[in-house]
């Protein structure tokens, strides 16, 4: 009952402000944001709903092939559906103040309940294949909100770029699923198919059993987290994404969509345990993107870019906990399989959902007071102009560096332990370094833009926001503080890991990290006016950008070239204009036709109709005896 | 008398009545509207049947060999007319100033498909789809949208291509009838052939070659790779009204005949290894050589048509892998993909009336001061990628996952690895939909130019277009139901 209400409201809210948006005007602003406000209420009580998995809406169902639109509750989806109608209903909030001149308001709001409808429908989804309808519609809202402006020609790109990425991760999760489908005898629920690799058909001491296959799978569906959470190779998407108004980066392309990869990793995290291969292949892409994210973000001048880079690096750790996991728990470790389900993932997932959100809220107020100005040395002393912004971006910066205590501590030792259990030394010791890079860019992003003086005339007239926006970031910054704790995470069904004693290590590690990212900014950017350091390297984003266009460029338009000309020589050449050739050089009667006249086509086409007639009548009755 | 003849006969009335003067548009859409609420009346109540043929009735031609004129509809006829009669009232609805021979050759066209698809003697289903080709090769030849020497040339060639098709299918066809006739006389009637298939079924080998020859004939009319180069001209060239049913209807003829005549008669014909094989690589062919020449396409109308070549292949590996679910999701896929592409061309249609050019590099920004415009657009571009949520992707999954029933864990078979390179087609294809979208919608025009959004009225046909995309990607349970065991 709960479910569907919160699964089919914003889509009747998208689906009202598609058709009516003319007359409804800005009661549409209305209607999604009731929408969004009663769906996160009803959250509040899904939060107690029990386990169950059933069908809410058919779908598809024939044979053996039954792809319905279920819901499968559980600690996961419920924990997972508080993140997302409770940073959607915020969002919604902000963004009436963000976007209150924008011209289309109506399509913005409409896009985001959909987007509510599409993320609703993944959290819940109890089957693989409902999995995948949503997580393209996620894809679809996606690209309509990042093209919001679509006039700019950044943006325009920037949305196409998104979807076809995705679009890539989709090929390969398609590929998996049907795999399933095919070895679990057409049945994908999740549920099943956990019976069936933990104690079924498809268990590793099983008759007929493919280790092969299993990998296979197992990295074909991977790859379908890799195009969503933007992992690397498919990680070139999101920084352009930021092409988006700043309530999308920071609903969609930071807390909720692209954690959507990582959800459904740990949703057949049965999966990525039953092939050791694919956990390490998990794992190693995971730690290279966070790695090579921190890097990236370490030279970069736009708010909303440090921040993109950041969301890249923090899901980099997040499937490296996924990966990790599935490794320990090869090696016999019980952490993910207690009594109690919990996985670092998931409750990094969780924290950084809250601060992260906020982040991005905190640069859109930012963005917003300095007229729309992004780059961090154009800005510079808004300490004193926006107090509250400071001091909630401040908190947000603090809980994702893993200050001790906030939010982001717990979850970062609770990764950073898996790493460490999963015993790959390379593992844990390149997730410390990223914790050492976070804790240096986010302190230079802090110091550059907040602290020193004005170094532009929109820095120094900035204001603070309005109070609808800045409403959501104090609630939010309440929330980076507090949602490591139980207090918190148990009610909200955080997947919180038991505390594991005997990490010494991690904890040395983790402080050890912060002291020397934060300390290294702070000696190098305090007072300064420009960068005192400058890799090209870095700041150009390793140039992936740069090659993929050339291999776009070469491997597809290339071919699309090649093949277009063969094509027309081969296919329309010998098998088309040769016998057309032969038969215009037949005679008078074909003359006729070759000059144009239109009795050519009807006589044709009479004289077949004719022939037809005749050889049924006459010829077919003499063959037949 | 049975429905099925009312719905047959009303668009070719229709056509004959404003060819002796009656009021064109007027007779046009009152004519197709019935008719839809009649394919929708038949629906609704065959739904409430038990499978099988359904309102049937039969009127004797000939004695010997056996013709009649016999009429009978199963879910997909039912389907497939659905099919028809949304697209013909669309096609017919759009047209605005235009010589009556538009309406009447929509009509023909429209009427000729019906009687294809609800007609069940084989004589009847081979002679209303040439009737309906007819006005097709000469829309094109008289009114298609290029210089006459040009058009004229394009007319030839898709004369050409279908009527070697026509004549080949029409030897496969004969041998099926020579085959099947069984006892004294030649029949043409569909049951009869049927059931003397199920009692005597022939020898595998004759089974291949015979599919083979129909597989030969019904896929030039479905522009099947190689035999496609007279499709993405023709269309391009072709009339709106014409290109819209054309690609989004009849072109389903062929397919349909192998449904209908094909697999039913030769069961075994289309899983014989050589048979299966050629099949995979040729309609690899459409998927992956199309998909790269439509990415190569600089021209709305160019990137439309060859999409749509491209997207029969799918519909092909539905019958190449023939269980029931990748046969259902394939007449799923059909009614889908012609409702998108008909929409499609409607509204390519109408841009090239506004702005005179449909080439990328002229257009940008459209979205402006065309919202409801680029908002239909979308659907359909949209549903031709196969987003779920519209109608297409729910035929796309079920040929997938049909196509996968058969797999051992470990074992890729050819089946399974054509699914899996057909799978990148779905890529290829959001590649030129949406560059084709940027370039159209987005950003800016360089050259200035912008149209303005159609009136309400005539937004009316494609709104109904893609709220059928949208009732029917949501539900595709409605046609499957209407489907039954029919495959």
């Amino acid at each position: 009952m709960h479910a569907s209400i919160i699964l089919l409201l914003p889509f009747f809210s998208a689906l009202l402000i598609l058709l009516g948006h003319r007359q409804l005007k800005g009661a549409s602003v209305l209607i999604s944001l009731g929408s969004s406000i009663i769906s996160f209420i009803a959250c509040l009580f899904f939060l107690a709903a029990d386990d169950d998995n059933r069908l809410l809406l058919p779908f598809i169902e024939v044979g053996t092939f039954n792809a319905g639109i279920d819901a499968l509750i559980d600690k996961q989806s419920r924990g997972m559906m508080f993140i997302v109608s409770f940073v959607g209903m915020l969002v919604h909030i902000f963004s009436l103040g963000y976007m209150k001149d924008d011209e289309a308001k109506p399509r913005f709001f409409g896009s985001l309940s959909l987007f509510m409808f599409s993320m609703t429908g993944i959290v819940l989804a109890g089957n693989l294949f409902m999995m995948f309808i949503f997580w393209e519609l996620v894809g679809l809202s996606s690209y309509l909100l990042i093209g919001h402006w679509y006039q700019k020609a950044s943006a325009a790109e920037a949305c196409k770029k998104a979807f076809l990425t995705n679009r890539i991760g989709d090929f390969g999760f398609m590929i998996g699923i049907l795999l399933l489908f095919g070895a679990n005898g057409g049945n994908v629920n999740l549920i099943d198919l956990e019976t069936a690799f933990t104690s079924g058909p498809l268990r590793p001491d099983a008759p007929g059993y493919s280790a092969g296959f299993t990998t296979a799978a197992a990295l074909c569906i991977f790859l379908g987290a890799v195009g969503k959470s933007a992992q690397f190779p498919l990680h070139v998407w999101l920084p352009d994404a930021m092409e988006g108004p700043t309530p999308v980066s920071a609903l969609i392309h930071a807390a909720t969509m692209v954690a959507a990869g990582v959800y459904m990793l740990v949703r057949v995290s049965f999966l990525v345990t039953a092939s050791p291969l694919a956990a390490e292949i998990i794992a190693g892409i995971g730690c290279g993107t966070a790695l090579l994210a921190a890097l990236m973000a370490t030279q970069q001048n736009d708010i909303k870019r440090v921040l993109a880079y950041s969301t890249l690096s923090q899901l980099g750790y997040m499937v490296m906990a996924v990966g990790a996991v599935a490794m320990a728990a090869q090696h016999g470790h019980q952490g993910a399989h207690a009594a109690d389900p919990g996985h670092p993932a998931m409750f990094h997932l969780y924290t950084h959902a809250f601060f992260k959100a906020m982040l991005f809220l905190g640069s859109g107020a930012v963005i917003y007071a300095c007229h729309h100005e992004q780059d961090i040395w154009k800005m510079g002393g808004l300490r004193k102009h926006m107090p509250v912004t400071f001091w909630t971006f401040a908190i947000g910066t603090a809980a994702l560096m893993g200050v001790p205590f906030l939010s982001g501590f717990w979850s970062k030792e609770a990764v950073l332990g898996a790493a460490y259990d999963s015993g790959c030394k390379v593992l844990f010791l390149a997730g410390a370094a990223t914790a050492a890079l976070t804790a240096f860019y986010m302190t230079r992003l802090l110091i550059v833009a907040f602290f020193g003086k004005p170094r532009t005339d929109s820095a120094h007239h900035a204001t603070e926001a309005p109070m609808v926006m800045i409403l959501p970031l104090a609630i939010l910054s309440i929330f980076s503080v507090l949602s490591g704790y139980d207090v918190l995470a148990a009610p909200l069904q955080a997947m919180k890991p038991p505390h594991v004693e005997g990490h010494q290590t991690v904890l040395f590690a983790s402080l050890a990290a912060l002291i020397l990212g934060a300390g290294a900014a702070i000696y190098l950017y305090r007072g300064k006016d420009k960068d005192p350091i400058s890799i090209k390297l870095f700041a150009n984003k390793f140039y992936f950008d740069e090659i993929y266009t050339v291999i776009v460029r070469v491997c597809q338009d290339g071919l699309a070239w090649i093949v277009t000309a063969l094509e027309r020589v081969f296919v329309d050449g010998i098998v088309a204009r040769l016998p057309a050739a032969i038969i215009a050089r037949l005679g008078a009667a074909t003359r006729m036709l070759q000059g144009g006249h239109l009795q050519g086509y009807t006589f044709l086409l009479g004289g077949g109709v004719i022939a037809v007639v005749y050889l049924v009548v006459f010829v077919l009755p003499r063959l037949g005896h | 008398m049975s429905v099925l003849e009312i719905i047959i006969a009303l668009p070719l009335l229709a056509a004959l009545a404003v060819w002796l003067g009656a009021p064109a548009r007027a007779a046009s859409l009152g004519a197709t509207f019935v008719n839809l609420a009649l394919v929708l009346y038949a629906s609704v109540q065959y739904a409430a049947k038990p499978a099988g043929l359904a309102f049937t009735n039969a009127r004797v031609v000939l004695e010997n060999p056996a013709i009649s004129f016999a009429v009978g509809a199963d879910g997909v006829s039912l389907t497939l007319a659905l099919l028809t009669s949304l697209v013909m009232l669309a096609a017919v609805w759009q047209i605005e100033d235009r010589p009556n021979i538009f309406y009447i050759s929509s009509l023909l066209i429209g009427g000729g498909a019906m009687g294809a698809f609800l007609t069940t003697d084989v004589f009847f289903i081979y002679a209303f789809h040439e009737l309906a080709l007819i006005p097709t090769f000469l829309m094109i030849a008289l009114h298609g949208r290029a210089d006459a020497a040009q058009r004229k040339a394009v007319a030839w060639k898709a004369t050409i291509y279908l009527g070697a098709g026509s004549l080949v299918l029409l030897a496969g066809l004969a041998w099926v009838v020579l085959e099947f006739s069984g006892g004294s006389k030649l029949t043409f009637d569909l049951e009869a052939l049927r059931n003397q298939a199920q009692l005597t079924p022939l020898p595998v080998a004759k089974q291949a070659q015979i599919f083979f020859v129909l597989l030969l004939g019904f896929g030039t009319l479905v522009s099947l790779f190689p035999f496609h180069s007279w499709a993405a001209p023709a269309y391009a060239t072709a009339p709106t009204p014409v290109a819209m049913l054309h690609s989004g209807v009849l072109k389903k003829f062929g397919l349909y005949g192998l449904i209908r005549i094909a697999l039913p008669l030769l069961p075994q014909g289309a899983q014989v290894e050589w048979v299966q094989n050629a099949l995979l690589l040729m309609l690899l062919g459409n998927i992956l050589v199309m998909g790269l020449v439509t990415i190569h396409a600089n021209r709305l109308d160019d990137t439309l048509a060859n999409s749509s070549v491209m997207h029969m292949g799918y519909i092909f590996l539905g019958l190449a892998a023939g269980t029931e679910i990748a046969l259902k999701g394939a007449v799923l896929l059909m009614f889908a993909h012609g409702v998108s592409i008909a929409l499609l061309f409607g509204l390519c249609g109408r841009m090239r009336n506004q702005l005179g050019t449909l080439e990328y590099n002229k257009l940008g920004g459209l979205a402006t001061h065309a919202p409801a415009f680029t908002v239909l657009f979308a659907f359909g571009a949209f549903a031709s990628i196969g987003l779920p949520g519209l109608a297409n992707f729910a035929g796309e999954v079920m040929v997938f996952a049909g196509s996968f029933t058969e797999f051992k864990a470990g074992e890729l078979s050819n089946l399974h690895w054509t699914v899996i390179l057909a799978l990148w087609g779905v890529v290829m294809s959001a590649v030129y939909m949406l560059r084709a979208y940027r370039n159209i919608f987005h950003g800016s025009a360089n050259t200035g130019l912008f149209m303005t959004d159609p009136v309400f009225s005539q937004r009316l046909p494609f709104i109904l277009l893609a709220a059928t995309l949208l009732v029917t990607g949501c539900c595709p349970w409605l046609l499957l139901n209407l489907m039954k065991s029919a495959l």
